[in-house]
């Protein structure tokens, strides 16, 4: 809502010396949130007069045509004299009178004017346009043209009112009596401890049986009708200047004097209005629902297809407007320019809507018009009448109308509202002792009638929609005696148990992967459904199946993630391609798996907690949302440098990472020999933990599928691991014990195993460590070695070294040697491993 | 020690002049003097300690002596080993600390040498941010709190007393989740904010609750400068008896300083949010002029813009109704929430300039975050 200074003056007799800016705090502080305050005319510097034109001479020879004018300045130009303006603009005529800037101006922008040589001519000063002025579109696109009565010589800086300054203030979805000035100057004078002169506290006269005929068939959608009519309105009469400017300054573009007038007096009053040509309405005016399948063309020029719930206007024909919206193009009154076709007799409507039902049909036919936007926020119903009455008056004023003595007024009976609280209620809920006294006073500034002692009955304004709670009441209180003025305490909450294990361990997994050198690159979870044939993923996968959004913002990836690799994997290449070639990325979060049966949301009543029936239904028709953790790889992972040769990442990069996190859960987890989608088939481990006694997978690690690499453009052997670390959450130990450390020697026996390739190490070092029994303190592979000369075709040699301690003695070489030969066997037994010749 | 000597050699009795052992002694003395390594040092005390040595042979001879004579030559002869073994063990000690001194100047290096073997890892800033937040929170009893980030609009919206009609519905720029069949109407969205977490706590909780709610939250706006449409909220719950206004100034006070400094306050202006009532919005001292750009022209400042203030977010009293959705009687309970942007805070904490740096994990931009914040 943007509110001119000027025009909240008016109702409010502010000290002189309040700027805008002044303005602006005291409202902010009061609650509403000015924007900004717009400055009109702050460079702006005269003489800007009103002129005659007395003579057009017409410039032949120029690309464009060019005038050279005399206009009579009055003495606006100390010496009486017509002075000499080139102009360029063409829709004026001698005897216009006109908007002239003189040397030693300077107009908006700190355009600066003075006598210069211009087409053969010295032109001295300029013909104005309301953009060269700065006060906004008024539709002419030309030089303005003053009405014949205005006065040579005045200053032009005043007659336009020029120089003002705007609040610019957002109003909130509870405050639609702020989308008004009336509202506005009412919020202030409370702010400065003035009085309002209220504009709605006009005389009106009371209904009568011979005003415009309406039927109302649908009270509670339409509480309140109000129709007026004028007569025999001028053809010709145009919107004062004052009421132009008044519109252009609160961002509205002037179009007719009748269309306007409904204008000022909604932005005055905020009580939309609208005025239907008494010649194109045919018989009664009504009020009802509309007939499913309706068709109505509203004033944009477009059809509706009408639902029963729309409310709408009608009149014998059927539907006339949308109500609370937009009028409807059948009745709507004719612009002046056409002036056999003028409208000379208008319906004035100020009528009331419920808020839920204008909601509605504007979301549903996608159309917020400034009418729509205040009864879906909630109009003053007690204004109706006198908005009609000021249209009527101002049409009267303006058009030269004649109002018809008829008054219709429809009225829903209705009683005002009450709220019944404790007095100390506001003092409860600030925690500040304000006292019974203040807090009336309070609210009899807000406009309340307050009755009652200790418990206060509470007589909200018509103007207040929003007020219905007890705790409403007490934010008027509050905010009025100042947020400001709050004190500062702390409650006492009891003792929390501080982060629980998952959020304990999910902290943990990004500090040990930062620790390990990855860093952290969360993704929106948006994919694109072919992501999933790049990624090698099987028809059947079900990662394929996907939770999609009705309204992505990007018709390209309508889907949300069931892996977090698409989203990393993106952020690798981005990196890549800025020039960072060594990577190593992590990315914990949501992943989004449908349920196999899929329901609707329930929507339970909010007047009660919800069953847990109700509630496991909610839950029900939510997907799956697994917190999963992934890595990706590409180029060193180590540097070369002084030191030696780097490394490149790897697969068993990949796999280190998931046994990383894993560790961090305290999970026990398997990595065997694995094949899936995005990874390359000879280079992709497995990841496996038992949940509750059964085997589960829980992601995968590795190379990359050089097809997926080709496929998304990653680097060469991009490796990858993702894991769902809520399954990992679960199987974890979170509390480690403590091992039992002996200080006897330690005896150390190494030992190389020939096996076939096909062999997993995992295999041949579980068969060790079994097999040496509780003296084994430690296995390490230390070598892997293959020589199809030596070891034979297929074969491969592992080395391992093993450290024996006893608890409670020194071992002899006997006993280690017995250990690892019972290893050994026991490894020949279970995977053919033959001690190396 | 050798066997008595009787039969005596007249002629070696001769060598054990006092001269003679004198010389002997010095001759080693200059000998180790001379000796300008450890091997020369070895070959002169070979030469003038070993067995062979003058000194060695003549401590032979006094066995050979006459017993009248050997107290006289004994005593000559240990003076002057016990000289020479002196004066050699100084030298090796010199010597030594000489080559010590040498090899450890040799194996010198050049300590400024870079050991970026293995670079670095980092935790994003908005992850660590939001742990620093929460911490503040844990450390005064509160309980962090999650929730699904897809999610039923009843929690979203209804029980927000955000009703089906309510305008600020419609600003809020919902990503809406295709139902069963691809309808449109599910029921379902990407959470709009952390508040549904709000609803759960006080349905899953006992009371009283004092809950942090950090996470993920989405609105269909296209990523630019100064927004994203993925983005990180931090809201803060507590329902208990008697809880005042006063007590979420006293909060919101609390967290800025604790993240801020000392000397930090907020300041709060009405607002409407339809899940408070009394509702505010929130602002803090500007943490890099502390207001001193106010009315200043000489000193603009950019983070508050001049301003003085830092708008930090939303908050206020719990709506009663909210409360009687999650089945809390407003009688007997009261409440005040707040929430927040991740990335704002992060934006004007660490001063960073466009929103995309923080949503395109750039390694460059999170490299200096390290592992807390």
């Amino acid at each position: 809502m943007r509110v001119p200074l000027s025009w909240l003056r008016e109702y409010v007799d502010l000290p002189a010396t309040e700027t805008g800016r002044d303005v602006q705090a005291k409202l902010i502080s009061a609650g509403l949130e000015v924007e900004a305050v717009e400055h009109l005319g702050a460079d702006l510097k005269g003489p800007l007069v009103v002129g005659q034109v007395l003579t057009i001479e017409e410039l032949e020879g120029f690309k464009k045509p060019i005038r050279f004018c005399t206009v009579d300045v009055g003495q606006a130009n100390g010496t009486g004299e017509p002075q000499e303006i080139v102009c360029g603009a063409r829709n004026f005529a001698v005897g216009d009178k006109v908007v002239v800037v003189l040397p030693g101006a300077t107009l908006p922008g700190g355009f600066s004017i003075a006598a210069r040589k211009t087409y053969g001519k010295t032109s001295h000063g300029m013909i104005c346009s309301t953009d060269e002025l700065g006060m906004g579109d008024d539709g002419s696109k030309g030089i303005i043209v003053l009405p014949p009565e205005t006065e040579v010589g005045k200053d032009a800086v005043e007659l336009l009112e020029l120089v003002d300054e705007v609040l610019d203030i957002a109003v909130t979805a509870n405050r639609g009596d702020c989308l008004s000035i009336r509202g506005v100057a009412r919020e202030t004078g409370i702010a400065y401890g003035l009085p309002l002169r209220d504009p709605a506290l006009i005389d009106v006269p009371a209904p009568n049986a011979f005003g415009y005929p309406v039927e109302v068939s649908e009270p509670v959608g339409c509480d309140r009708f109000t129709a007026r009519t004028v007569t025999g309105l001028g053809p010709e009469a145009r919107s004062p200047i004052w009421l132009q400017r008044r519109l252009q300054k609160v961002g509205m573009r002037p179009i007719s004097l009748a269309v306007d007038i409904t204008n000022y007096v909604m932005m005055e009053l905020g009580q939309p209005l609208h005025a239907y040509d008494r010649g194109l309405v045919q018989g009664t005016i009504g009020v009802r629902r509309a007939q499913e399948g309706e068709k109505l063309v509203t004033l944009d020029g477009v059809e509706r297809t009408l639902h029963a719930e729309d409310l709408v206007i009608t009149d014998d024909r059927g539907p006339i407007g949308l109500a609370g919206v937009m009028g409807g193009a059948n009745t709507e009154i004719a612009d002046h320019d056409d002036l056999e076709k003028a409208t000379s007799d208008v319906v004035i409507e100020a009528a009331h809507f419920d808020a839920v039902s204008i909601a509605r049909t504007a979301r549903r036919h996608k159309l917020s018009s400034e009418a729509s936007r205040r009864f879906e926020r909630g109009v003053d119903p007690l204004a109706a009448s006198a908005a009609a009455q000021r249209t009527v008056d101002l049409l009267v004023l303006l058009a030269g109308g004649t109002a018809d003595a008829g008054v219709t007024e429809v009225i829903a009976p209705s009683a005002p509202r009450t709220i019944s609280a404790p007095a100390d209620h506001p003092d409860k809920v600030a925690g500040v002792e304000y006292g019974r006294e203040t807090v009336v006073r309070r609210l009899q500034e807000i406009g309340c009638d307050v009755y009652g002692q200790d418990e206060l009955i509470v007589t909200v304004p018509s103007w207040r929609p929003d007020l219905t709670e007890p705790n409403d009441l007490a934010e008027e209180v509050i905010r009025l005696e100042g947020y400001e003025n709050l004190p500062s305490t702390l409650p006492k909450p009891p003792a929390g148990r501080g982060l629980t294990p998952r959020q304990r361990l999910h902290r943990r997994i990004g500090r040990a992967l930062a620790g390990a050198g990855y860093v952290e690159a969360p993704n929106y979870p948006f994919v694109s459904e072919q992501v999933f044939e790049q990624l090698g993923l099987d028809a059947d996968d079900p990662a394929r199946r996907v939770v999609k959004l009705v309204n992505p913002l990007s018709d390209e990836e309508p889907a949300l993630r069931t892996s977090l690799l698409p989203g990393l994997l993106g952020a690798l290449r981005r990196n890549d391609g800025r020039g960072a070639h060594d990577l190593a990325l992590f990315e914990t979060g949501l992943v989004f798996h449908p349920r196999e049966e899929r329901a609707v949301a329930v929507r339970p009543p909010v007047d009660r907690r919800p069953t847990d029936a109700e509630i496991a239904e909610l839950d029900a028709a939510l997907p799956e949302q697994p917190r999963h953790a992934a890595v990706v790889l590409a180029g060193a992972r180590e540097q070369a440098g002084w030191w030696g040769k780097g490394r490149p990442a790897d697969w068993a990069d990949a796999v280190e990472a998931a046994r990383t996190v894993a560790a961090e859960a305290g999970a026990e987890l398997t990595v065997r020999k694995g094949q899936y989608g995005p990874w390359h088939p000879g280079r992709c481990a497995e990841l496996v933990v038992v949940v509750d006694g059964t085997e589960r997978v829980v992601g995968h690690a590795g190379e990359l599928h050089p097809r997926v690499v080709k496929a998304l453009g990653l680097p060469a052997r991009t490796a990858a691991m993702e894991v769902d670390l809520d399954v990992l959450e679960r199987v974890g130990d979170d509390t480690p014990q403590a091992p039992g450390i002996s200080s006897f020697p330690v005896a150390t026996q190494d030992v190389a195993l020939v096996v076939d390739d096909s062999v997993p190490h995992a295999d041949v070092e579980a068969a060790l460590r079994e097999g040496a029994g509780e003296l084994l303190e430690a296995i390490r592979l230390f070598d892997v070695y293959v020589n199809a000369d030596q070891l034979g075709e297929g074969k491969k040699s592992l080395a391992y070294a093993l450290r024996f301690r006893a608890a409670d003695r020194t071992l002899t070489v006997d006993e280690a040697s017995a250990a690892r030969d019972a290893a050994v066997a026991l490894a020949g037994e279970r995977t053919g491993a033959a001690l190396r010749a | 020690m050798s066997a008595p000597n009787k039969s005596y050699d007249p002629v070696e009795v001769e060598a054990l002049k006092p001269e003679e052992i004198e010389r002997m002694r010095d001759e080693a003395l200059a000998a180790f003097a001379a000796a300008d390594s450890l091997d020369a040092l070895q070959e002169a005390k070979v030469a003038h300690t070993g067995g062979t040595s003058p000194l060695s042979l003549a401590n032979r001879e006094i066995g050979a002596l006459p017993p009248h004579a050997k107290a006289a030559a004994g005593k000559l002869v240990g003076q002057a080993r016990g000289a020479v073994n002196k004066a050699l063990a100084g030298r090796q000690t010199e010597l030594e600390a000489e080559r010590d001194a040498r090899v450890l100047v040799e194996e010198s290096v050049d300590v400024t040498l870079p050991y970026d073997r293995v670079p670095a890892g980092a935790r994003h800033p908005l992850t660590t941010l939001s742990e620093r937040i929460e911490d503040v929170f844990v450390a005064m009893g509160y309980e962090v709190a999650e929730g699904p980030q897809v999610e039923a609009e009843w929690f979203n919206f209804d029980a927000l007393n955000i009703g089906p009609d309510h305008p600020a519905r419609g600003e809020q720029d919902t990503f809406f989740v295709e139902g069963p069949d691809g309808t449109a109407d599910s029921g379902v969205v990407l959470r709009t904010h952390t508040s549904p977490v709000q609803i759960r706590s006080l349905l899953e909780r006992e009371l009283p609750v004092y809950v942090i709610c950090p996470g993920r939250v989405y609105r269909t706006d296209e990523l630019d400068a100064t927004h994203t449409p993925v983005f990180h909220q931090v809201e803060l719950l507590a329902v208990d008896e008697g809880l005042t206004m006063a007590d979420l100034k006293g909060t919101l006070d609390h967290m800025v300083q604790s993240l801020f400094g000392e000397d930090m306050k907020t300041r709060l202006r009405p607002n409407f949010f339809p899940f408070t009532e009394p509702s505010a919005e929130m602002d803090m001292v500007c943490y890099v002029c502390r207001g001193e750009s106010v009315g200043n022209p000489d000193r603009p400042c950019r983070t508050c813009s001049s301003e003085g203030w830092i708008e930090l977010g939303g908050c206020g009293m719990v709506n009663p109704k909210v409360l009687t959705a999650c089945g809390v009687d407003p009688e007997k309970y009261s409440g005040f929430a707040f929430g927040f942007g991740i990335e704002r805070l992060a934006m004007f904490r660490h001063n960073v300039e466009d929103m995309r740096d923080m949503v395109e994990g750039d390694v460059r931009f999170t490299r200096p975050f390290g592992m807390e914040i």
